[in-house]
């Protein structure tokens, strides 16, 4: 097959380029380039798309002998993911920039782009595990479980599963490092790569401020009484604990967390722990890796990157994923998205909308 | 895969003789500064070739100032012409908008770091100089002007014996950067009356590295690196003898060989651009191939719908290297100002493709491009929707 390999650079992609080059397929690297402003060298494992990180990729490929390209996806980049990046927690939510990236960049213009050049299919270094029948692909989770990606891939539907390869979903991050090694893979040693690669500093309160600007408004606890002010709703997440700078303690003297964010009337809700536990979660937009499960059934819901999959019952109601969970869960963010799991297979996604008690 | 190598104007193979001198020095020992026998016969080889390079580009020996390639060159002919030549009243450095960015980057360099005001000349719609541009532009508040000879991009040559004979009477110093023109073009220093020339060895078949500032003798010139003092104590640094013998001997190839040479260039261009537009009948040529107006070898179009990042991975798929012609940054490309100073926008400035030739280049490289091209054209054109 002829294969696009995204190399960004890092360890992960190249062995990922790499193994499906050792698979026999005629392979094609292709660095993203994702950032206006491209940053010369990297600063530790924040950033992305630095030029450096585009010399390791080409280098990577240069070992492995693929013909090497770097693909301007910077204006798309621009629109699908910063923009709606920011879009949404201007709207009170808590998106999730590498899922949408997935979803709109690497499997979506990058995949057909891909397949209107003449490619057959898109390789990347993310960790989960694609099962090919004669009729169907399936994603399960990658065997690392601390470097499991799926919940970020749990967005993508049958069309894109079936034009993808995910090489090191079998493998074990220690094991991929040991093989960058053995190839000769100067990128070996290279740090994973954390947080959010177009915010730089990690300073996502500052971006969203430079962004959005400050709009100060009120803090109120559960029953209405103002009990602080902030200097933007965009700077808060539900569940959010630390940099409430609240000047009236609570009456209990316990922690108070962030409850909810009303960003019409500029109003951030904070209460006790207790008050975030969510039990019923209604998502939007569903999408499945297979075709739809329609009626209800019993499977894991996991509503946040590297979160814990907890037991629901889920049910498909019209375009609605409504999602029972067994035990409350805290910290579920609308904007975030729950995919759901059959045990360790990925049956689909939904963009959470609203939560309750 | 045989390969089909349409990018001579990126570089060319070198020659056989290059190749010859260039491998015949690398084991000779010997710093062509040194006192004894060694330098000496270090010094020789260089000396022979500075006057083998001066003969057939119609200068003097001593008008040649060895520099590590084109870039260099242009660098010291726009800097170190500047900070010799500003006065209080005198401190415009003029180009055109179609210059390399050797010279164009110097200039915004010069104008951001150095006290100098950058004047832009427009060119017209083939990339040429407007003549009154030159005459409105060209004053007694220039300091330096630097016109390219024949375009990179696009082939298009400029009136540069114009340009020089305009800055003579004005008092400016005057640089031509030629890196496509020597043996593609009759270029001699002298004729041209230019006070300043830049020649690079790989684009004419010699080895990469090297290339030379010619300098009339009463130009100043303000020293950009400083050391040993070589180079009439312009340029310091210890000379490579063996990659300047490799140049000269190229240079002589390239200038006896050139009036054979350029004709076999312009026909097998003509046959080129044929062969694209009739497997691509929207193509559009940029620049001309009036021979008075361009260089031989260079010819460069924009594939209406096409992202041109595109059609070069599936040519380079297909065997075929060819160019955007334009700057890169980490790979990405920008739009080529050159086009933009055509008038063409921003999307056909990133649709267009340089196929340029040079001594290897045969009829089966053009019949390869033509076979390649229509499907390259038809798959770039349905990815250009995901672009």
């Amino acid at each position: 097959m002829r294969v696009l390999a995204a190399m960004s650079g890092g360890v992960d992609s190249a062995v990922a380029a790499a193994r499906a080059v050792e698979a026999g397929h005629d392979v094609t690297g292709v660095h993203l380039a994702l950032s206006k402003n491209p940053q010369s060298f990297r600063s530790g494992a924040r950033g992305c798309c630095s030029k450096e990180d585009a010399h390791d990729a080409r280098r990577a490929a240069d070992v492995l002998g693929i013909p090497f390209y770097v693909w301007d996806l910077s204006d798309r980049f621009a629109a699908d993911v910063v923009d709606d990046f920011v879009a949404e927690y201007a709207a009170g939510r808590t998106p999730n920039p590498c899922l949408r990236c997935n979803e709109k960049i690497k499997f979506a213009a990058v995949l057909d782009r891909g397949v209107a050049l003449g490619f057959d299919a898109v390789c990347t270094g993310h960790y989960a595990q694609l099962s090919r029948s004669a009729d169907a692909v399936t994603m399960h989770r990658a065997v690392d479980e601390a470097k499991d990606q799926s919940y970020v891939l749990g967005v993508l539907t049958q069309a894109q599963l079936a034009r993808s390869f995910f090489p090191l979903g079998g493998s074990r991050k220690s094991e991929v490092r040991a093989e960058a090694e053995r190839r000769g893979l100067a990128v070996a040693d290279k740090p994973d790569s954390h947080d959010i690669c177009f915010i730089a500093d990690g300073d996502t309160a500052g971006f969203l401020e430079r962004r959005l600007g400050r709009a100060p408004g009120d803090v109120v606890d559960e029953s209405g009484v103002k009990v602080g002010e902030h200097t933007g709703s965009h700077r808060f997440t539900i569940g959010q604990r630390r940099g409430l700078r609240l000047g009236v303690p609570a009456g209990d003297g316990m922690p108070r967390y962030v409850l909810d964010i009303s960003p019409v009337t500029n109003t951030v809700t904070v209460g006790p722990q207790s008050s975030l536990e969510v039990r019923a979660i209604e998502g939007r937009r569903p999408t499945w890796t297979q075709t739809p499960t329609i009626g209800s059934w019993r499977g894991l819901a996991q509503v946040r990157a590297h979160g814990t999959p907890m037991p629901a019952e889920i049910r498909l109601d019209g375009e609605v994923l409504r999602v029972a969970l067994e035990e409350p869960a805290t910290g579920v963010a609308p904007g975030q998205a729950v995919v759901v799991y059959d045990g360790s297979r990925v049956v689909g996604s939904a963009t959470i909308a609203a939560t309750r008690a | 895969m045989t390969r089909s190598y349409l990018d001579h104007a990126s570089t060319t193979p070198m020659v056989a003789p290059a190749v010859a001198a260039l491998t015949a020095e690398l084991t000779q020992v010997g710093n062509p500064s040194s006192l004894h026998g060694s330098g000496r016969a270090a010094r020789r080889v260089v000396e022979e070739a500075r006057e083998l390079i001066a003969d057939r580009l119609g200068a003097r020996p001593v008008e040649v100032i060895f520099t590590s390639g084109g870039t260099e060159a242009d660098n010291l002919a726009v800097k170190g012409a500047f900070w010799s030549r500003r006065e209080p009243h005198r401190r415009e450095v003029l180009t055109t908008t179609v210059e390399h960015h050797a010279v164009s980057d110097a200039v915004a360099w010069l104008a951001q770091s150095a006290g100098a005001e950058w004047v832009l000349a427009d060119v017209d719609e083939i990339g040429r100089l407007r003549p009154e541009e030159l005459r409105a532009c060209l004053t007694e508040r220039t300091a330096v002007v630097s016109v390219i000879w024949g375009n990179n991009e696009i082939g298009t040559v400029q009136p540069v014996s114009e340009v020089a004979a305009r800055a003579a009477a004005v008092g400016a110093v005057s640089h031509s950067d030629a890196v496509q023109a020597v043996g593609h073009l009759e270029v001699d220093f002298a004729a041209s009356g230019l006070d300043l020339l830049t020649v690079t060895a790989h684009k004419l078949g010699g080895p990469k590295g090297v290339g030379a500032l010619l300098a009339r003798r009463e130009t100043a010139l303000t020293s950009l690196l400083h050391g040993g003092g070589q180079e009439r104590d312009v340029r310091s640094g210890t000379l490579d003898p063996a990659a300047i013998a490799g140049f000269a001997a190229a240079v002589d190839l390239a200038v006896d060989g050139r009036p054979a040479e350029e004709a076999r260039l312009r026909r097998l261009r003509g046959d080129l651009v044929a062969a694209v537009l009739a497997a691509v009948p929207d193509a559009v040529l940029q620049g001309t191939l009036d021979p008075q107006l361009s260089l031989p070898g260079i010819s460069n179009f924009v594939f209406p719908g096409c992202s041109a990042d595109s059609v070069l991975m599936l040519l380079d798929a297909a065997g075929i290297d060819c160019s955007t012609g334009s700057a890169c940054s980490a790979g990405v490309s920008q739009p080529s100002h050159v086009l933009m100073a055509l008038g063409r926008s921003e999307v056909e400035a990133r649709s267009a493709l340089r196929f340029s030739l040079g001594h290897s280049s045969t009829t089966a490289d053009v019949a390869a491009l033509a076979a390649a091209l229509p499907q390259a054209v038809l798959r770039a054109r349905a990815a250009a929707a995901y672009a």
